[in-house]
């Protein structure tokens, strides 16, 4: 028995030592389609760095988060390079996880990044992540639909029109439905389409001295309006939409609008996996005249952790996979369509580009219209459009957005469910210190 | 009339059996059908079940992302290792309680299983420290370790059951004859409850193979098993089904058939009490 044991630690141990050899990065990134062609990519770094190695951890969104805040919160130390989102550079970089990046190069060219997508990095005029690509929310909708019901898209439609279309639109017995909106609960599903769109109702989630503001009509009429749109012209069991359904339902016909993020218009427009390729529109997020549009803002960002030994080694890769040339390489590779968007201003410039990319200008026109510093029509305390930077939103907007998704499945009214929503907020935030 | 009536009730039974059969296995071949179709096809709706163009794209398309061969081999190496560790400590444990009893056994018993009914994620920043303080993050011999541990309370348990199962009086008879502890296990009670070690290994490796918390939240690139592999494929933003399931399906091949292959003893090991 204790030569079995013996030996089975031994191999255990000899098999646990992992090979070392020159500088290697471990970088963790989410698995969107941008990031696994970077992975792709990797050996065209390796070429130019060939004193340096790349092991990728490509995890689901949500599972990538808890891994990497256990590792940062700790400093395990795990990983040179993360992909984070907009809501954590500012919490993070407060909290002195990340390494300012200040060099990326001469080359690098910072003042080419798009201006709110650098706000959105950057914390005390630093840049704490390089941003990947970024991305806002829009109308797409079918040009076939609208032309034979004689309506005409306006460039930035207002939620009246939106919803009267939406409504003459819908063939339920056909199976064709007006709009295709998420209902899925979660801070960053429902409530990510919800904070954006009381955004353009004047609504915000807390005022100047962080009391939560679910009980004013601001929030009554968004929800409210919200609720009955997907009543009237919704899909069926729209409460467990999120994204991917949404494009589901998009690309086999069945909305005749889809208001969500921009990276959704490649796959809506690519003939390999949509039925409606090339009857698609694309419009800004509509408006209530207050000034607001309802779009969001969002980037994958590369950063590096506190806990890294390899800073160096990990900003040059950074500053790789961020660069001009980067997006060259993907063109070159795998045509200017698959281009990660929405970080660079000079793409948006670039004829080859534009060519491929119909959905560009709007692209550009949405990510400019949403402003993270100033996202509804009244001042607010957070930074950011579709949710508020705090280490608390997370826990708050998913139970919020539960109130919510339960309002759009009839379970609970609109009325219920906003002063549920207040109550939660209000002692989650009583309970972090931010009102007494 | 009678053997009629007989007749007819085992072939309504096995109709039953087979179909209820069929309605466990449905999720795992639907799986395995979604695996060989295209991104667009695996979200039609309706959904076709066979009549489809049948493609091996995503496999394809697996292998080219990812080390399946590196994962498959980090989840024998912690699933096996584990198993078997815990067994070794197990075995002894679990003799003592059903043949050496005190008045402390049955609450030891419950202490075991009640460190099972703690949420793991509510020691998972504690766990994290001591596997950075070790250095054993990302490690096969860090995974082995927890994932034994993780499993040792059910391990000693059915052990438990089964040996309390088997009369004392074989065991008086070869202590009488002069056996060791040591030989009385290994060559009197470890044979005799084979059925019951086989089940227990076998199930084991199941839990280890597919544990999914630890192994993602401790491993990085090196460790990492199939759990760390399948998770890689399902996506928030875009269509991902087809090639999640081509995944899934090289993820539970070998655990598959390594079941298949065993369920004799399996079945025999479940039932081993039943019988008596």
């Amino acid at each position: 028995m204790k030569h079995v044991l013996g030996a089975v630690c031994g191999a255990s141990v000899l098999l646990a030592v992992p090979a070392m050899a020159e500088t290697t990065l471990t970088i963790a990134t989410v698995n969107n389609g941008d990031m696994i062609r970077m992975q792709g990519l990797t050996g065209e770094f390796t070429k130019k760095n060939p004193d340096i190695a790349v092991k990728w951890v490509t995890l689901e969104e949500n599972v990538l988060r808890q891994r990497v805040t256990t590792d940062i919160a700790t400093k395990g130390g795990q990983f040179d390079v993360l992909t984070i989102g907009t809501y954590e550079v500012p919490i993070w970089a407060k909290k002195g996880w990340l390494v300012p990046l200040a060099n990326l190069g001469a080359d690098y060219d910072v003042a080419d990044l798009l201006p709110k997508i650098k706000d959105a990095v950057s914390a005390d005029g630093k840049l704490y992540a390089a941003p990947f690509y970024g991305e806002s929310s829009m109308v797409m909708y079918r040009t076939d639909l609208f032309e034979k019901a004689g309506l005409k898209m306006p460039e930035k439609p207002t939620w009246d029109f939106v919803i009267d279309a939406a409504k003459k639109l819908t063939d339920k017995s056909g199976g064709t439905y007006g709009i295709c909106l998420r209902g899925k609960a979660g801070w960053g599903e429902n409530m990510a389409f919800l904070s954006a769109m009381a955004n353009s109702y004047g609504a915000r989630w807390f005022d100047e001295k962080w009391e939560p503001q679910f009980n004013t009509p601001e929030w009554k009429t968004t929800l409210t309006t919200y609720v009955n749109l997907m009543k009237e012209a919704g899909p069926p069991g729209a409460s467990s939409n999120g994204f991917n359904e949404n494009l589901a339902l998009f690309n086999a016909g069945k909305c005749a609008m889809w208001i969500d993020a921009t990276v959704a218009a490649s796959f809506v427009t690519n003939p390999k996996d949509s039925k409606v390729a090339d009857k698609v529109g694309f419009a800004l997020a509509p408006n209530t005249g207050l000034g607001k549009n309802a779009n969001w803002l969002w980037a994958w960002n590369l950063a590096i952790p506190a806990g890294s030994k390899k800073t160096e080694a990990a900003e040059k890769f950074i500053a790789w996979a961020t660069s001009k040339d980067y997006t060259k390489l993907v063109a070159s590779k795998e045509g200017w369509a698959n281009v990660p968007p929405g970080t660079r201003t000079s793409l948006y410039e670039n004829p080859d580009y534009l060519k491929v990319a119909p959905f560009a200008k709007l692209t550009l026109a949405s990510i400019d219209a949403a402003d993270p510093n100033k996202p509804t029509v009244k001042p607010v305390p957070y930074v950011g459009v579709q949710y508020a930077a705090i280490p608390e939103f997370q826990g708050i907007g998913t139970q919020v957005g539960q109130q919510f998704s339960a309002a759009l499945a009839g379970s609970t009214s609109v009325d219920a469910a906003l002063s549920a929503a207040q109550s939660v907020t209000e002692r989650e935030m009583k309970r972090a210190g931010y009102i007494k | 009339m009678a053997r009629m009536a007989t007749r007819q009730r085992v072939v309504i039974s096995t109709i039953g059996a087979w179909l209820f059969g069929f309605l466990i296995f449905f999720p795992i071949l639907w799986m395995v059908l979604a695996s060989f179709k295209t991104e667009l096809e695996a979200f039609a709706i309706p959904p076709s079940f066979l009549f489809f163009q049948w493609t091996t794209e995503n496999y394809a398309a697996v292998q080219e992302r990812s080390d399946y061969f590196h994962h498959a081999m980090n989840s024998i190496i912690i699933a096996g290792g584990s198993t078997i560790i815990a067994l070794l400590i197990a075995i002894p444990a679990a003799w003592s309680m059903a043949f050496a009893p005190t008045k402390r056994t049955k609450d030891i018993l419950l202490w075991m299983l009640s460190t099972k009914m703690m949420p793991p994620v509510g020691v998972l920043v504690p766990i994290y420290l001591i596997f950075k303080t070790f250095g054993l993050l990302d490690s096969r011999i860090g995974l082995v370790f927890i994932l034994c541990l993780g499993n040792l309370p059910i391990v000693i348990w059915m052990l438990f059951t089964y040996f309390k199962e088997i009369p004392r009086d074989i065991l008086e008879a070869a202590r009488m004859d002069g056996a060791t502890i040591g030989r009385e296990l290994v060559y009197v009670l470890t044979p005799m409850a084979i059925p019951g070690l086989a089940s227990t290994l076998l199930l084991n490796l199941i839990l280890a193979w597919n544990e999914a918390f630890w192994t993602l939240n401790l491993s990085t690139s090196y460790a990492a098993p199939l759990t760390t592999f399948i998770a890689s494929y399902s996506s928030p933003e875009g269509l991902f089904w087809a090639k999640l399931s081509a995944a899934s399906t090289l993820a539970i091949a070998p655990i598959l058939v390594l079941g298949w292959f065993s369920q004799k003893q399996l079945v025999r090991g479940l039932t081993f009490g039943a019988v008596k």
